[in-house]
């Protein structure tokens, strides 16, 4: 095997419903109503997907919401704040963890 | 350059047509099927509401997704003659709208009297604007000339930032086009109340769909009127069509599967009923008769029995035509649609 992600693996995502097609039925069903107009525009939503398809490393989101992004109307320089924020919280998250390792230190410490 | 003027084996329409019907994936069903399955094969035309007249295709820029591969190197053009006849073929009807493209129609010497007849005749004139036209030391008067006559400008612009439009349509575009919009805005155009419509046209700045049409009007009104304060009515959204030059980006840039795929799967049955080809006849530079615009540049004249050619023109037999139809044409039914005057439905894809 070359590689683990397959760009073209992408639009085969349907075949998860083969083996559990009321699951997979569920999840799309939901999946749309989560991405249709609401209380956030469509393009809204589109730049916290491709935000979170960033910090969870997901190139098949990666890409999908690149394109989702472009299509609802955004531009890179927006797209790229949006992957700032995403990181931001991710070097956050790391750095707010330091407080544990200065608790344990206390701990220890005379 | 123009593909022609590289000589670029898909500055060919045949090439092209090669390759919309050979690179095709077996689950991409023929468009014909698509329309027969929403009830709409053959598809017809409904009436004939728009004379669109391709005047030529020499152009003053050489955009990278351009249908028409015109450009500065191009030299075919209408002539005085042909002009005349789709002038006559006008008068014999009550064709309401004239809508004139090019390339950059302006360059043509019988654009001006062509405005003044068909406005003569009653009818609304558009013409399809490229903006930086406006300030060629040779079209100094132009703006004035279209604002005299009511003229309504549907002018192109991708973005509503430098990076983008610039990116498909030539460095410094951008910022020349600003100062068009400037300048007809000085003129009334865009303007609230003046009735001189000023249009803008988004075409997206690679392989992907347009945005929804509300949306993004929203975002360049607001984004234009405050970086640069100026001011359009309207904005329509176009999808690029997988052919000429956005082809042979597409193939080049390893997105044509891609790209086809998006278009076939995002087929819309509601879309697909209201095409502008239903009511349009558009006429080629040299007076040959189109289904449309993107037809013209496959060299795909009408077929079916209706006369080829405007000295022929049978506006029966025209208002009635089968349409010709091709792969290309996933590009106006994806989506919400794509005419040249933007979205065609107004439901979401």
């Amino acid at each position: 095997m070359a590689g683990y992600y397959h760009q073209e693996d992408l639009p085969r995502f349907a075949e998860m419903g083969q083996c559990a097609p009321e699951l997979w039925q569920k999840f799309s069903d939901w999946y749309g109503a989560v991405f249709s107009e609401g209380a956030l525009s469509a393009r809204e939503k589109s730049l916290i997907a491709l935000a979170v398809a960033h910090a969870i490393q997901c190139p098949y989101c990666i890409d999908a919401y690149t394109q989702q992004c472009l299509e609802t109307g955004s531009n890179l320089d927006q797209m790229t704040e949006a992957v700032h924020v995403a990181a931001a919280i991710r070097g956050g998250a790391s750095l707010v963890h330091g407080l544990q390792m200065r608790n344990a230190a206390a701990k220890v410490s005379l | 350059m123009s593909l022609v003027g590289v000589g670029h084996p898909l500055a060919s329409p045949e090439a092209q047509l090669r390759v919309l019907e050979t690179r095709r994936h077996r689950a991409w069903k023929p468009f014909e099927q698509a329309l027969a399955e929403s009830g709409l094969f053959p598809l017809r035309a409904t009436g004939i509401r728009v004379l669109q007249l391709n005047l030529g295709k020499l152009c003053n820029q050489t955009c990278r997704h351009c249908h028409v591969d015109a450009g500065p190197d191009r030299r075919e053009m209408m002539s005085r003659e042909t002009a005349e006849l789709c002038l006559a073929a006008l008068a014999q009807t009550d064709i309401p709208i004239v809508d004139i493209t090019g390339g950059a129609p302006e360059l043509n010497p019988n654009f001006r009297w062509l405005v003044e007849q068909a406005r003569a005749l009653g009818r609304h004139v558009m013409d399809r604007c490229n903006l930086t036209v406006l300030l060629l030391p040779s079209q100094a008067d132009l703006a004035q000339f279209l604002a005299r006559h009511r003229v309504e400008i549907v002018a192109s612009l991708p973005y509503y930032q430098q990076r983008e439009t610039d990116a498909q349509r030539g460095q410094g575009v951008f910022a020349k086009s600003i100062e068009a919009i400037r300048r007809l805005n000085t003129l009334g155009y865009g303007q609230p109340d003046s009735g001189l419509q000023l249009n803008l046209v988004y075409n997206p700045t690679g392989a992907f769909l347009p945005p929804n049409q509300k949306s993004i009007e929203a975002d360049f009104k607001r984004e234009l009127w405050r970086r640069y304060g100026v001011r359009f009515n309207s904005l329509y959204t176009i999808t690029n069509m997988p052919i000429s030059r956005f082809l042979e980006y597409l193939l080049r840039s390893g997105n044509y599967e891609r790209y086809m795929e998006r278009l076939v799967n995002a087929f819309n049955p509601e879309a697909a009923a209201g095409v502008m080809c239903r009511s349009t006849l558009s006429v080629g530079w040299d007076g040959t008769l189109y289904d449309c615009d993107f037809n013209q540049m496959l060299e795909l004249s009408v077929s079916y029995g209706a006369p080829r050619h405007i000295r022929d023109f049978d506006v029966a037999k025209l208002a009635t035509r089968q349409i010709r139809v091709g792969p290309h044409c996933y590009g106006c039914t994806a989506g919400c649609g794509s005419s040249c005057c933007g979205t065609i439905t107004s439901s979401a894809r």
